[in-house]
């Protein structure tokens, strides 16, 4: 690589002693090591709350709390599980990964992407704090249905500002992302070479800036409503409750893919890599990515059958919500083809990718039996629902999460982690997951609604044996931990290629990565 | 221009997102309280989170103008990662005016005409809301607010419209003469823009105070009012930043800043101003007009 | 027409259905369309299952047969355009397949034309209003006494004891038998949604709005439901009791009731047909 540079203003190379490092860093990979770390805590306090809840639903009759504390419950596991855990778990991939993978020297705006980063704490500790104040947390679920979320105490203002910082954090992350990728590539690298992490992010990085607005306008109207009198979602002065839902689920559907994309884009990487096989039908797999992320937009009344739509947006919105089966076929099939007459060793990566393609897939299929709008009738607020997102998002998304854990880690730390350990963590995940999860759709069809602290003595057994399943899940992630404490600690040391030689920029420089990468831009052939 | 740099500039450190952070924080948990009904003190707690979010904008965007100006820091792909990301953050501006206009949408289109019988609506107004009928201007069935009357359009709204078109004609005169280097209309012109700005600002407050007291007209009546007062009020907000840009932009031309072909500061409030223009036409339109 | 897809997936849930304890699967119910939704449930989840025994099928055979640790040698080729139009074209066809059925079940559910008789269902936090429109009785529906005491917390009662815990009203909303009965539907306060699983009706009562719809039993009996939207800190203790009367026994029981006018088999609102 040429040195040439007429005079270097980049006087030091190495990372601030300190604090000041981290509070005032300006450096993508510590950046994205903070996203992570912070991801990994709300794991924790997201999981905390949902063993609150899988304790209350243990069995029948209220044991441990008031119904009105389950309630504040739900919506911030709900809460911070999306805005808190997921969302930053991948953009600290995405700050660590995308300059490396596109041979950029950063990201393209630095000191926006240290406020991107530190909003989300502060957001946090006000989101949070809501517990202890009068009237409790939000309980009207995470998507806070007025009038219902209008009832909230003195929380209410504290958890929509919450919400305003987490979506402007959320918003300025993606036009950071965004124009990295499109204007920071190495020269050479078409859109069509780019990695499909970075297809990936680009496309959701596109979604969070499209619907993180509409969702700041529908949780500003609750603020008027609530106390300067408008009447966005009162009928009596001309508006309708269920424009809140409109406007909540067209930012709420991309959501869902907003957080399901970067995780496509980790097994794309994977999964090849493992099967040392090039990632089949790359094109293709833009192309679908683009397309869901097309369909996203005009889908989001599949959440909102029930509340008396006319028969032909019902009709409409079942019609569209089953095309993205489509595009998400493609992705799964390419995956598959992949593996197929490749050469696949199964670590721990692997695993958790191979999990997330089979555990997905079901919940991508209770994904379209609930939008067959009769059967919703059925399904819809009920326990099934929460199995369906449960499959998509736990042993989807946040699987994803893992395997890209495991895939990276030795590129951040220059060890291996415990592969052992891993494959521990693996298999008690995948066992218990599918405890918590599965038997949910069995109490969903029996008839059990969600957001109940109790329930029906003919749905004690189930919900006994997901209780067992969930408390399995959440230790098995301190094992997680564990590992990860191990392997920053040290381990064998890792390679340049850490792997059998996949392809890929990230792999050209030396584990760990240094702190400055690629300060003059790689050629591609 | 003489040496720009040759690498992609990264800068080491900065202190302005966390105390930008801070700000922002101070100002939410201030407003918090003062919407739970904290008093003056709260109101203060969150003036002073506003105060340290605009002294931090301030020097902020002072290091950065110094950066840009001494020609050592940025090159011409750091000067497209700006312009690339003033386009994004437009864009998310626009979604967010999107959802407002959305809502004057469904109200008119959909809800109102719920409430009044139509689709599969025929029992609301039988049993809940008797008498109702679906109309625009309208404050609900519940009549919320009392009489009124609605903004005409071909008056101060109309005026506004002029003075609002003219000055995105006024800024692109001082655009083009930038590119051609006449300082002198620059300044006269972008003058201009921002004056009329300012203006536009002024009358809007006259319209608001002719609702308030001559016409009933209110936040609080019904969707009528709520749309009214929620779009022209942040579309009013949003004139209020680009007009105050365009004052600091002056300011800076005054001093020399911008050449013919380094001047993104300008292009991005220009930008942002023809945003404001545009968000304008469809509030005369489908607030005022239709 | 649908039901020869039924067994596939109907044997690998039917293990223990027999158990109450352990049902596992949508109840058929006691209504035509209750009876075509299960249908299509169990058409969709047919599909779902042949389609996932499909993929899954093929992921086993490679992750099996391609193993590194077994030799494999990695092909080179990364597409193949042709399989990849196949597989597009295939599970489009699928979901029109699909399509089709729901919209022709969906129609149906919409159609309230030619109803017998109107009740009105106000959601209240947390109890059910009854109204039988046209009959001028109208009555308040809670959580039975038994379950009420039971569900505090700290309450040391046995919940196994109580007959129907949290299923079971003071009051039962009575109706008739085969008759198609007009439901109408809003809240007084917060959302909440009317959900009884054997009549396959869920809808969400709003404030300010009415939604109709109907059903139309065809056996007497006493089915349960329970409030499917969340509405506080009760919303799980506000179910419903559907008590289903074949039609002579309900004439009696209104007739008990009312204030000497006819039950409206088609009252003064009723007249609308719908679109
Ligand atoms: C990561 C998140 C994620 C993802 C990816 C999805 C994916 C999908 N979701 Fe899900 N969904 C949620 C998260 C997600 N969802 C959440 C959080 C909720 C509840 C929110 C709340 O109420 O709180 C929800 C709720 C929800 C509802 C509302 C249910 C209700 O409340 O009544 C609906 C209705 O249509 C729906 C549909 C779908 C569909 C059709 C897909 C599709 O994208 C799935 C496509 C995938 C496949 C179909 C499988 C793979 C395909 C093949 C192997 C090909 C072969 C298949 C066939 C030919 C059939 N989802
Ligand atoms: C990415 C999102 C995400 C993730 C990862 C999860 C993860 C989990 N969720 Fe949840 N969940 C949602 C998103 C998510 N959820 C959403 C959107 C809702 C809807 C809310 C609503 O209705 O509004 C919901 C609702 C929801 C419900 C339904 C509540 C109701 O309707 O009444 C339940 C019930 O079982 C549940 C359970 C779980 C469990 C057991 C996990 C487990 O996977 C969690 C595993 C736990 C951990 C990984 C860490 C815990 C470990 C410890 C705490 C170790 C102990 C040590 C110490 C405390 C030091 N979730
Ligand atoms: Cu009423 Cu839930
Ligand atoms: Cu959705």
């Amino acid at each position: 690589m040429s040195a040439t540079a007429t005079h270097d203003l980049h006087d030091d190379h190495g990372p601030e002693k300190g604090w000041r490092r981290w509070v005032y860093s300006t450096n993508h990979k510590d950046i994205g090591t903070m996203y992570l770390i912070f991801a990994l805590a709300m794991l924790f306090v997201g999981g905390a709350m949902s063993f609150v809840i899988r304790a209350e639903l243990f069995q029948p009759g209220l044991q441990f709390v008031r119904p009105d504390f389950f309630n504040q419950m739900i919506t911030m596991h709900a809460l911070i599980m999306v805005f808190g855990m997921i969302m930053p778990a991948f953009a600290g991939f995405a700050n660590w990964m995308i300059p490396l993978m596109i041979g950029a020297p950063d990201m393209a705006l630095p000191r926006l992407n240290n406020w991107s980063f530190w909003l989300l704490p502060f957001a946090g500790v006000l989101l949070l704090s809501t517990l202890f104040m009068d009237g409790g947390a939000p309980a009207s679920g995470w998507t806070l249905y007025p009038p219902l979320s209008l009832q909230t105490g003195n929380g209410f203002p504290f958890a929509m500002f919450s919400i305003h910082l987490l979506g402007l954090s959320s918003i300025m992350a993606s036009i950071n992302i965004i124009v990295t990728i499109l204007n920071l590539r190495a020269p050479g690298m078409t859109l069509m070479q780019m990695p499909m992490f970075v297809w990936t992010w680009l496309i959701t990085a596109y979604l969070l800036i499209a619907v993180m607005p509409v969702l700041a306008g529908g949780v500003t109207m609750l603020i008027t409503d609530q106390f300067f009198g408008t009447t966005f979602f009162n009928a009596a002065g001309g508006g309708d409750p269920v424009l809140f839902q409109h406007i909540f689920w067209f930012f709420g559907h991309p959501e869902v893919y907003i957080i399901i994309l970067p995780a496509f884009g980790i097994i794309s990487h994977v999964i090849p890599a493992f099967s040392r096989k090039p990632l089949f039908g790359h094109d293709a797999m833009v192309y679908a990515i683009a397309g869901i992320a097309f369909l996203s937009f005009i889908v989001w009344a599949h959440h909102m059958f029930t509340v008396g739509m006319p028969l032909a947006g019902q009709l409409f919105f079942m019609m569209s919500t089953m095309l993205i089966a489509i595009p998400t076929a493609v992705k799964v099939f390419n995956w598959t083809a992949t593996m197929w007459r490749g050469s696949i060793s199964f670590e721990t990566p692997m695993l958790f990718a191979v999990a997330f393609l089979f555990l997905f897939t079901i919940g991508g299929f209770s994904g379209l039996m609930v939008a067959i709008v009769p059967a919703d009738f059925q399904y819809h607020d009920s326990y099934f629902v929460v199995a369906h997102f449960h499959y998509v998002l736990v042993p989807g998304a946040l699987f994803g999460a893992f395997c890209g854990a495991y895939y990276w880690l030795p590129k951040w730390t220059g060890h291996m982690y415990d592969e052992r350990l891993g494959k521990i963590h693996f298999w008690l995940s995948a066992i218990f997951v599918n405890l918590t999860f599965f038997p949910q759709h069995f109490l969903g069809l029996a008839g059990m609604p969600r957001r109940i602290p109790d329930y029906s003595t003919q749905f004690a057994d189930f919900n006994m044996l997901s209780s067992i399943g969930a408390f399995g899940f959440g230790l098995s992630q301190l094992l997680f931990v564990y590992v990860i404490i191990k392997c920053v600690r040290g381990g064998e040391k890792a390679t340049a290629e850490v792997w059998d030689n996949p392809p890929g920029l990230e792999w050209t420089v030396p584990s760990p990565a240094p702190h400055h990468t690629f300060e003059d831009p790689p050629i591609m052939r | 221009m003489a040496h720009s740099p040759a690498r992609y500039y990264v800068p080491h450190g900065t202190k302005w997102p966390i105390i930008g952070t801070i700000g922002l924080f101070t100002l939410f948990l201030g407003a918090s309280n003062w919407l739970n009904g904290g008093g003056s003190g709260s109101a203060w707690v969150a003036g002073t989170g506003v105060a340290i979010v605009i002294v931090m904008i301030f020097l902020w965007f002072g290091q950065v103008i110094k950066e840009s100006e001494s020609g050592e820091y940025y090159n011409a792909d750091v000067d497209a990662s700006f312009r690339m990301g003033m386009g994004w953050f437009i864009f998310s501006e626009v979604m967010f005016f999107a959802v407002f206009f959305g809502a004057l949408w469904y109200m008119r289109n959909l809800a109102l005409p719920w409430l009044g019988g139509e689709g599969n609506s025929f029992f609301t107004p039988q049993l809940i809301w008797p008498g109702f009928e679906d109309q625009w201007p309208s404050n609900g069935p519940a009549n919320v607010g009392g009489a009124y009357e609605a903004m005409p359009a071909w008056g101060l709204p109309a005026i506004n419209t002029v003075i609002l078109l003219s000055s995105g004609v006024t800024l692109t005169i001082a655009h083009h003469a930038l590119i051609a280097n006449n300082r002198k209309i620059l300044t006269v012109f972008l003058a201009f823009t921002f004056i009329l700005g300012f203006l536009f600002i002024g009358l809007q407050a006259e319209e608001y105070i002719h609702a308030y007291t001559e016409l009933n007209l209110k936040l609080t009546t019904g969707v009528y009012g709520t749309t009214f007062f929620m779009l022209t009020g942040f579309h009013g907000l949003h004139v209020t930043i680009g007009a105050t840009m365009l004052l600091i932009i002056w300011i800076r031309c005054l001093k020399g800043h911008f050449t013919p072909d380094n001047h993104f500061a300008f292009e991005g409030i220009a930008w942002y101003w023809h945003f404001v223009d545009i968000v304008w036409l469809g509030l005369f339109i489908f607030v005022y007009w239709l | 027409m649908i039901r020869f897809l039924i067994p596939i997936a109907a044997s690998l849930l039917a293990v223990s259905t027999a158990q109450a304890d352990w049902a596992l699967n949508m109840p058929v119910g006691v209504t035509d369309l209750s009876a075509e939704t299960y249908d299509l449930h169990m058409m969709v989840l047919g599909v779902c299952t042949l389609a996932g025994a499909a993929t899954f099928a093929v992921m086993i055979y490679s992750l099996v047969n391609f193993r590194k640790s077994q030799g494999a040698e990695p092909a080179t080729w990364s597409h193949d355009t042709k399989a990849e139009i196949i597989w597009t074209i295939i599970p489009t066809l699928i979901m029109i397949a699909l399509v089709i059925p729901a919209a022709q079940t969906l129609v149906k559910i919409e159609d309230t034309r030619n109803t017998e008789m109107t009740i009105m269902i106000t959601g209240y936090q947390w109890k059910w209003h009854y109204e039988y429109i046209g009959a001028n009785y109208s009555f308040y529906s809670s959580l039975a006494q038994s379950s009420n005491e039971a569900r505090r917390l700290g309450a040391d009662i046995d919940v196994y004891a109580v007959e129907n815990y949290l299923l079971d009203v003071d009051r039962h909303l009575v109706v008739p038998a085969d008759t198609k009965i007009r439901y109408l539907i809003t809240s007084n306060d917060v959302l909440h949604a009317w959900w009884v699983p054997a009549i396959a009706i869920k809808k969400d009562a709003i404030p300010g709005y009415v939604n109709e719809g109907w059903f139309k039993v065809n056996e007497p009996g006493i089915y349960r439901g329970q409030c499917a939207e969340l509405c506080g800190k009760d919303h799980g203790f506000m179910p419903i009791v559907l008590e289903v009367l074949p039609k002579e026994d309900f004439v009696a029981w209104i007739s008990a009731r009312r204030d000497g006018k006819a039950v409206a088999t088609s009252g003064p609102t009723a007249t609308k047909t719908a679109g």
